[in-house]
């Protein structure tokens, strides 16, 4: 028997920062998972994703991400995707951008 | 040190305006991620998981103050004001921004620096023992050499799309440090009959199939060097399989042909192209060797050195652990630990690095070294200046008195940083160093290499740590798996596989019982845990990682 379709999500990197970046209901897309598209239909989902596969000016890499029914990572890989590294806040912890460091960041020592 | 010529200085110019007007094509639609991917990679930048990376070539390890103030000021200007220094002696930014980065490599071409071909299918940073040049136990300084092969490979155009990536390791020590038995090809410096020349190990790699390099060449008169690396990438290049990414790379062309072949085809190929080199590449190096003259080594008294030694307990420790012997003896080889307990093993922040940049002005005459170990190096240092410089390194966070211990751990960034990750390799390190710090017994322990990866790609060299740690992903959970009596020097050897994994909460306690065994069965302070392994097996050891088996069996 085929798999049946888990919720999911549509991320991918954003083309100029990197950051992990979520597609949204309104055709935008969300630094934060909890802005995402939730999608359970899994004919809807090959359609978001060639939604976001067409946007290639904006982003790389888009595929679709397993997530429980209240919108959590499934994996710990996209927990990780969600949250930023484990040794420093030096992401979406403090809902920091790529880049230099922004106010608030940790540094390093 | 080598400095660019105006041809190096041209040529990375025009690399990188290229890099530029890709990088505003990709942005402006003219270009798509397919065709950019190639673009990016030849040029150093990946796109990991949270962010872009950029890796910039160390050649050989070597680096001037200068450059090392250049590498801090990108930290700071561009990326979150660190870098982490990896196990081919590069140095990776973790957070720039795609339109950053044309800057940052013009930043780099500046101080005679690039990150051409540290990623693609070619001939990657030549890697030698970081010691070189300044090592007691040396032969000559292989730099010179590896100088020379980064010249020949840099856009060599037959080799822009080899089957997979090379990667060339030099030593010219019989003590390897430099892991030459592990790379596609090492080269290691030997001598015969009053001649220079090389043992040319082949098809040596760590990964998913982790191989012994084997000797295709036993003495390799020096002159012939260029040519006879030529023949053998070129025989790679014809005969290595395209058609499965997993059995591209060299150690199997060499495993499904046997050496013998390989030598035969290498050694017609040679006999064919020798005598087109006519003696350019010679000339070329000889040029290069001026560049590599040793410093003028100071003339002072070590009554200073031997003062803080006899009085200074601390200085003590972390000179018997960090200090290596000098070729001169009144000098020596300071490694800088960046692995202070809890930290990230091979980061450095942009403050520390124009520390390091200072006290290698000061006291290194101006040379600084990154190892495949993650650490940095000054390789000179007359011993006078030894406790002035333990003070400034203290100062700093940089006085770690660890090296070749158990908290000296190579880690790869793992799934925190790696797109290919399968699992985190930095919170393991740091939760290991920072257990056996607890328990003050490291010295006790004494010389023990682990190493972990956060996937089968083994960054991390698990697979020659004399406890290896490799992390994967079973079943939606980080999992790690640890190999036992792994070698990385000249008596190489690949660990064996313990037994299952371990869950992220297991791992430490199972490290710290295979440690308890080890102290236990020593037979005394002397014997290391990698002599303790050889002369036991690993038995006793898997016993100790998995007592609740024993008693169920």
């Amino acid at each position: 028997m085929p798999k049946s379709f888990s919720p999911s999500v549509v991320t991918a990197n954003d083309l100029l920062i990197g950051d992990v970046i979520y597609l949204t209901a309104q055709d935008g897309w969300s630094r934060d998972l909890a802005d995402a598209e939730l999608i359970t239909d899994e004919a809807h989902a090959q359609i978001r994703l060639i939604d976001a596969n067409a946007q290639p000016g904006t982003v790389v890499g888009a595929y679709l991400a397993e997530m429980s029914a209240n919108q959590q990572p499934t994996h710990f890989r996209e927990d990780f995707r969600r949250t930023g590294p484990s040794n420093y806040a030096h992401g979406k912890q403090v809902g920091a951008l790529p880049g230099p460091l922004a106010q608030g960041e940790e540094v390093m020592r | 040190m080598y400095t660019y010529t105006d041809f190096d200085a041209a040529f990375v110019r025009e690399r990188n305006a290229q890099f530029r007007a890709q990088v505003e094509r990709r942005i402006d639609g003219s270009l798509t991620e397919d065709e950019f991917k190639p673009l990016r990679l030849m040029n150093g930048l990946y796109l990991q998981l949270h962010a872009y990376m950029l890796r910039v070539a160390i050649p050989y390890g070597t680096v001037s103050a200068r450059q090392m103030r250049q590498l801090a000021h990108i930290a700071e200007t561009w990326d979150k004001g660190y870098g982490h220094f990896t196990t081919r002696q590069n140095i990776q930014y973790n957070w720039p921004k795609l339109r950053d980065v044309p800057d940052i490599l013009d930043a780099l071409g500046e101080v005679g620096m690039h990150a051409i071909q540290t990623s693609g299918n070619t001939i990657r940073n030549v890697t030698a023992d970081h010691f070189a040049g300044a090592a007691a136990d040396e032969i000559a300084d292989p730099r010179p050499v590896a100088e020379l092969l980064r010249q020949w490979s840099t856009d060599h155009p037959e080799f822009q799309f080899l089957p997979r990536k090379f990667k060339i390791a030099i030593t010219g020590s019989p003590n390897d440090r430099a892991v030459t038995k592990a790379h596609d090809i090492g080269l290691r410096m030997v001598e015969r009959d009053g001649a220079r020349g090389f043992e040319v190990v082949v098809g040596g790699g760590l990964g998913r199939t982790p191989m012994i390099g084997k000797v295709v060449r036993n003495f390799l008169p020096a002159a012939d060097l260029l040519p006879y690396v030529e023949a053998v990438v070129s025989v790679w290049n014809l005969l290595g399989r395209r058609d499965n990414k997993y059995k591209s790379r060299i150690k199997i062309t060499v495993h499904e042909h046997g050496i013998d072949d390989i030598r035969a085809r290498v050694e017609e190929r040679f006999a064919a192209i020798r005598p087109s080199f006519s003696g350019i590449d010679q000339k070329i190096l000889t040029q290069i060797e001026a560049q590599f003259q040793a410093p003028d080594f100071t003339q002072a008294s070590t009554v200073a050195y031997d003062a803080a030694y006899a009085e200074n307990s601390s200085f003590r420790s972390w000179a018997d652990t960090n200090l290596t012997a000098h070729r001169n003896s009144d000098y020596a080889i300071v490694s800088i630990s960046l692995k202070a307990h809890g930290a990230t093993p091979g980061d450095a922040s942009a403050d520390q690095m124009r520390v390091m940049a200072d006290l290698a002005e000061t006291y290194g005459h101006d040379e600084l070294r990154i190892s495949h170990e993650q650490n940095v190096i000054l390789p000179h240092v007359h011993k006078s200046h030894l406790p002035d410089l333990y003070a400034a390194l203290q100062e700093s966070g940089l006085a770690t008195a660890n090296i070749g211990l158990i908290s000296d751990i190579i880690a790869c960034p793992g799934m925190d940083y790696c797109a290919l990750a399968t699992a985190r390799s930095i919170p393991i390190a740091q939760e290991i160093a920072t257990r056996f710090d607890e328990l003050k017994i490291e010295h006790d322990i004494g010389h023990l290499k682990i190493k972990i990866s956060g996937c089968i790609n083994a960054c991390g060299h698990h697979h020659v740590g004399h406890i290896g740690i490799l992390g994967l992903d079973r079943a939606g959970v980080e999992n790690y798996q640890v190999t036992l009596g792994g070698d990385h020097t000249e008596t190489a050897a690949v660990g064996e596989r313990a037994g299952r994994g371990f869950s992220a909460e297991e791992i430490v306690p199972a490290i710290e019982r295979l440690v308890g065994a080890y102290l236990d069965m020593r037979t005394g302070h002397e014997e290391t845990f990698l002599e303790t392994y050889r002369r036991l097996g690993a038995a006793p050891f898997k016993a100790a990682l998995y007592p609740a088996e024993r008693k169920a069996a």
